[in-house]
C-alpha cells in the first residue's frame, strides 16, 4: 500500500471496520487477539507465576539491606537505591524467567513502622502473537530484622580493633604532633580510624582494616620522615575453614629532628654531605629534612632512608632558645634565595636579654630581618652545657658564641596578649591521657601556643593545613598602634569560612601559595 | 441450524477436516467416529456423507475446493481416492483433478454456487477450469491484504463471514462482487482463519468448539441459518434438476 502511494497510483483510503468482541460481543476495532481490552484483561493475566511477596533483610544499626549473598546497600525508605534495590530483587528472578519486561516502578506509602515496602511494576509481556499486553501489580517486600557482619562486630566489642598505627617520636615537645593533626584533618586521613588515642611521646590510632592502616602509614610517611615496622599476633584461628584472625600493629617512629633544632652532624654525615660544617639548622621537616648552614649559607636535604642510616639526635631544641637583643647588624653578603626562602648573611652584635652586659659576636642568616633594636631567638653556645658527644669528634671547633635562629615579636605581643586570634584550628577527636600533672599540662599548653604563633610567622607551614574563621573575634576598633612593626599575622584570605554543615564542601575552596 | 462444539481429534479447525456443499459433504477419516457421527446425524437423509482421504492426508478441507455443480482436487490425490470420490458422490456432481502448482486449493479457492474468489497466482488454465467444472465466475482477489481467500472468509449463497481486519471499502467491493452480504468477524475464540475453524452450506453451519456465544450469534444472523430448512432448498435443486432431464 505504501509503495503504491509513492509511485503516484490512486489508492483507495481504507476504513477499518468494527468487528464484534468475541467474547463480550461489544463493537471493537479489530485487533490482534480481536478480544477486547477488558476480556483480555481478564483472560490472561501476565502477573501470573510472580512473586507477590518478597522477604529482604534489613540491619536496623545501620539502615542498610541485605543484597545476597554478602553486600549490605545503605539506602532510606523511599529512596532511589532502595527503588533500585527492590527493582534488581525482582529483576534477575522473575523477571527473565517469564520474559517480562518492566516499565514502571514507584512506591506506595507504608507505614515506617509496619516493616513492609510496597512497589507497583508495570510490566510489559507480549501475550497471542505480537500484541503486547501491560498490567501493574503490587509486590510487597517483607522486611526481616538482621545485623550486618560489621555491626555485629562492633556491638559485640567496641574496642576490637584490627590494626594500630602507633606513631611515636621521642622528643620533649609535641610540636610536631600538632602539625600533624592538622595536615591529617586537611587531608582526611583519619577518616577510617575507629578510634583515636593519645600516648606519651605519640598518638595511637585505630582500625577495623588492615588496608586502612597501610594506607594511613603510607599517608604519614609521605608528610614526615618516618621509619616503620610491622607485626601480627593471632587472634582466632577456625581449622575447619582455614580463617585466620590477626591484630596488626604498625609502630612509626618520626626522626627526632623538628624545624629549628641545632644539629651537630655526625662526622660521617657530614662528610657525605659535602663537608657541611659540622653545626646546621634544621629549616624545614617534610618527608625530608632540611639543613641550613647559617655560617656558609648552604643547605642539604636529607630523606627519610639516609637519615635512618645514620640517625642522629639533635643538640639544642626549641625548648632552649634564649632571647636576644640585637645591638648592632652589619650585612656581609647579598640576599640568597634557597628553595623559596631568603637569608642573607650577617655578622650581629647581640646581647642576652637575661644578661645585657655581655655582648657577643655572632654571624647569622637573617640579616634580612633583623636591625638594630629587635629582639631574635636563638641558641646560646657561649653559656651552654652541652655532653652531646658528637661535638667531641670534632678536634679544635670553633663553635660559636650563639646562632640565631628567628625573630622574636614578644614585646610586641605582649601588647596584644589576651585578645583572641582571628582564626582557628580544628581538632581530632582524640582520647587524652591521663590528666597528667600541671607542670606538664603548661608545657603542652605553651607548645600548642607556641605552635600557634608559628603558623602566624611562617606561611609555608600554613600551606598544608586548613585555617578556619574564627567567628568569636572582632577586629579592635582602635587603631592599631604600630611600633615600627606589626605582629605578623594570618591574612583574612587564607581563612576558610567555618560552615556548620561540612567542612568537607569548604575544602575546594583551599587557598593556593 | 447451526452446530458448535465439533472437535476433530481435540483440535477446534473443523474447517480443516471437512468440505461441506449443498450436494455432499466430505469428512476425513478420524481415530474415532464422533466426528463422522455429528455430520450424519444431521446430513445423511439429505445429502450423502462421504469419508476420504486426499494424497494419504486428513487435511481435505484445505486440499479441496467444490460447490454443488462439481469438485476439484490436487494433483497429489490418488487413483484410488479419486475413484471412491466419483463412485460416492452423486453424478451430477463432476469431479475433476486439477494440475496446479498451489495444491492446497482449499487455501486458494472459496467458491459458493454462482462465484469463486481465488488466490492471486493462480494459473490462467485452472482458472478457466474453475470456471467450467464449478459452473462460477473467478475473481481474483485478496482479503484484508492475504492471497489465500480460501482461508480467510468462507461464503455460502446467503452470506459470507471475512478476516476481521478487512476493511470497510473491501468489504463493500467483495460484497458487490459476491452479490451476498458479508461481515467481518472471527470464529473460535478471537481466530481469523474463519475457512479453518468452521464450515457452511445454504441450511447449514458447523463450527469448531471455541467458538464463543457472540461468534455463534454473528455466524447465525449472516448466513441467515435461524429459518433456513434443509428440504426447501434441496427440492429446489431436485426441481431444476427435473426440469433439465425434461
Amino acid at each position: 500500500m505504501a509503495m503504491a502511494e509513492e509511485a503516484g497510483m490512486f489508492v483507495v483510503h481504507q476504513t477499518i471496520g468494527t468487528v464484534l468482541c468475541c467474547k463480550c460481543g461489544i463493537p471493537m476495532q479489530p485487533s490482534a487477539a480481536n478480544m477486547c481490552v477488558n476480556c483480555l484483561r481478564s483472560e490472561v493475566d501476565i502477573t501470573q507465576g510472580l512473586r507477590k511477596q518478597v522477604i529482604i533483610v534489613h540491619c536496623p544499626e545501620c539502615d542498610s539491606y541485605l543484597m545476597p549473598p554478602k553486600t549490605w546497600i545503605k539506602c532510606r525508605l523511599e529512596s532511589n537505591e532502595l527503588l533500585t534495590f527492590c527493582w534488581n530483587k525482582v529483576k534477575n528472578t522473575d523477571f527473565k524467567k517469564n520474559k517480562i519486561r518492566g516499565v514502571h516502578a514507584e512506591f506506595i506509602w507504608t507505614e515506617p513502622h509496619s516493616k513492609r515496602i510496597k512497589v507497583r511494576f508495570t510490566i510489559q509481556k507480549e501475550v497471542i502473537a505480537n500484541a503486547i499486553f501491560e498490567q501493574k501489580y503490587i509486590v510487597e517486600y517483607i522486611q526481616h530484622e538482621g545485623m550486618c557482619h560489621s555491626c555485629s562486630k562492633v556491638q559485640a566489642n567496641p574496642d576490637q580493633w584490627v590494626a594500630v598505627v602507633q606513631l611515636r617520636q621521642h622528643v620533649s615537645h609535641r610540636r610536631t604532633f600538632f602539625y600533624l593533626e592538622q595536615i591529617i584533618l586537611k587531608h582526611d586521613a583519619a577518616a577510617r580510624a575507629i578510634n583515636v588515642k593519645q600516648m606519651s611521646e605519640g598518638i595511637d590510632f585505630f582500625f577495623a582494616n588492615r588496608s586502612h592502616a597501610i594506607k594511613f602509614v603510607e599517608f604519614v610517611g609521605k608528610v614526615a620522615p618516618v621509619k616503620s615496622r610491622h607485626d601480627k599476633q593471632l587472634v582466632s584461628h577456625d581449622s575447619k575453614s582455614n580463617n585466620y584472625n590477626y591484630k596488626y600493629t604498625f609502630s612509626v617512629e618520626i626522626c627526632p629532628i623538628s624545624r629549628e633544632d641545632l644539629i651537630c652532624l655526625p662526622p660521617k654525615v657530614a662528610a657525605s654531605l659535602g663537608n657541611l660544617g659540622p653545626l646546621v639548622i634544621c629549616t624545614k621537616v617534610t618527608n625530608t629534612i632540611a639543613l641550613m648552614d647559617p655560617l656558609t649559607l648552604r643547605h642539604c636535604f636529607l630523606d627519610a632512608e639516609r637519615y635512618w642510616r645514620t640517625p642522629f639526635q639533635p643538640l639544642l631544641t626549641c625548648r632552649q632558645l634564649v632571647q636576644y637583643y640585637v645591638i648592632d647588624v652589619k650585612i656581609v653578603s647579598s640576599e640568597v634565595n634557597v628553595r623559596g626562602s631568603s637569608y642573607t648573611a650577617a655578622d650581629v652584635e647581640v646581647a642576652r636579654l637575661a644578661d645585657l652586659g655581655t655582648v657577643l659576636y655572632a654571624k647569622t642568616h637573617l640579616g634580612h630581618l633583623l636591625k638594630p633594636g629587635d629582639y631574635a631567638l636563638g641558641y646560646d653556645l657561649y653559656g651552654a652545657n652541652t655532653d652531646d658527644a658528637e661535638l667531641d669528634n670534632y678536634r679544635g671547633l670553633n663553635l660559636p658564641e650563639a646562632i640565631l635562629i628567628k625573630k622574636s615579636y614578644e614585646e610586641t605581643r605582649q601588647k596584644k596578649r589576651g585578645k583572641p586570634r582571628p582564626w582557628k584550628l580544628k581538632s581530632l577527636n582524640m582520647e587524652l591521657d591521663e590528666p597528667k600533672s600541671r607542670v606538664e599540662q603548661e608545657k603542652v599548653n605553651s607548645d600548642y601556643e607556641q605552635f600557634l604563633k608559628d603558623l602566624e610567622e611562617n606561611p609555608d607551614l600554613r600551606f598544608n593545613i586548613s585555617l578556619y574563621h574564627n567567628g568569636e573575634y572582632q577586629p579592635s576598633e582602635m587603631g592599631t598602634v604600630t611600633d615600627g612593626e606589626d605582629v605578623p599575622s594570618v591574612p583574612l584570605e587564607e581563612l576558610l569560612a567555618d560552615l556548620d554543615l561540612s567542612d568537607k564542601e569548604v575544602e575546594d575552596y583551599c587557598m593556593e601559595e | 441450524g447451526f452446530f458448535v462444539g465439533l472437535q476433530f481429534e481435540n483440535s477446534c479447525e473443523i474447517g480443516v477436516f471437512s468440505k461441506l456443499t449443498n450436494a455432499y459433504c466430505l469428512v476425513a477419516i478420524g481415530g474415532s467416529e464422533n466426528f463422522y457421527s455429528i455430520f450424519e446425524s444431521e446430513l445423511a437423509d439429505v445429502i450423502p456423507v462421504v469419508k476420504t482421504s486426499i494424497g494419504g492426508t486428513r487435511i481435505i478441507g484445505r486440499l479441496c475446493a467444490g460447490n454443488k455443480n462439481g469438485l476439484l482436487l490436487p494433483h497429489t490425490t490418488t487413483d484410488q481416492e479419486l475413484q471412491h470420490l466419483r463412485n460416492s458422490l452423486p453424478d451430477q456432481v463432476v469431479v475433476q483433478r486439477v494440475d496446479e502448482r498451489l495444491s492446497a486449493l482449499g487455501n486458494c479457492i472459496a467458491c459458493n454456487d454462482h462465484v469463486a474468489l481465488t488466490h492471486t497466482d493462480l494459473d490462467r488454465e485452472t482458472e478457466e477450469l474453475i470456471a467450467d467444472v464449478l459452473g462460477v465466475e473467478v475473481f481474483r482477489q485478496t482479503i484484508a491484504g492475504n492471497i489465500l481467500v480460501g482461508s480467510y472468509c468462507a461464503f455460502s449463497n446467503r452470506g459470507g463471514l471475512v478476516h476481521p481486519h478487512t476493511s470497510i471499502e473491501d468489504l463493500d467491493e467483495l460484497s458487490t462482487l459476491l452479490q451476498v452480504p458479508l461481515v467481518a468477524g472471527t470464529v473460535n475464540r478471537g481466530s481469523e482463519v474463519i475457512a479453518a475453524g468452521m464450515t457452511v452450506n445454504d441450511w447449514t453451519a458447523f463450527c469448531g468448539s471455541d467458538t464463543t456465544a457472540t461468534e455463534l450469534s454473528v455466524v447465525e444472523s449472516v448466513f441467515k441459518l435461524r429459518e433456513a430448512q434443509p428440504s426447501a432448498i434441496v427440492d429446489e435443486m431436485r426441481k431444476s434438476l427435473i426440469d433439465s432431464y425434461v
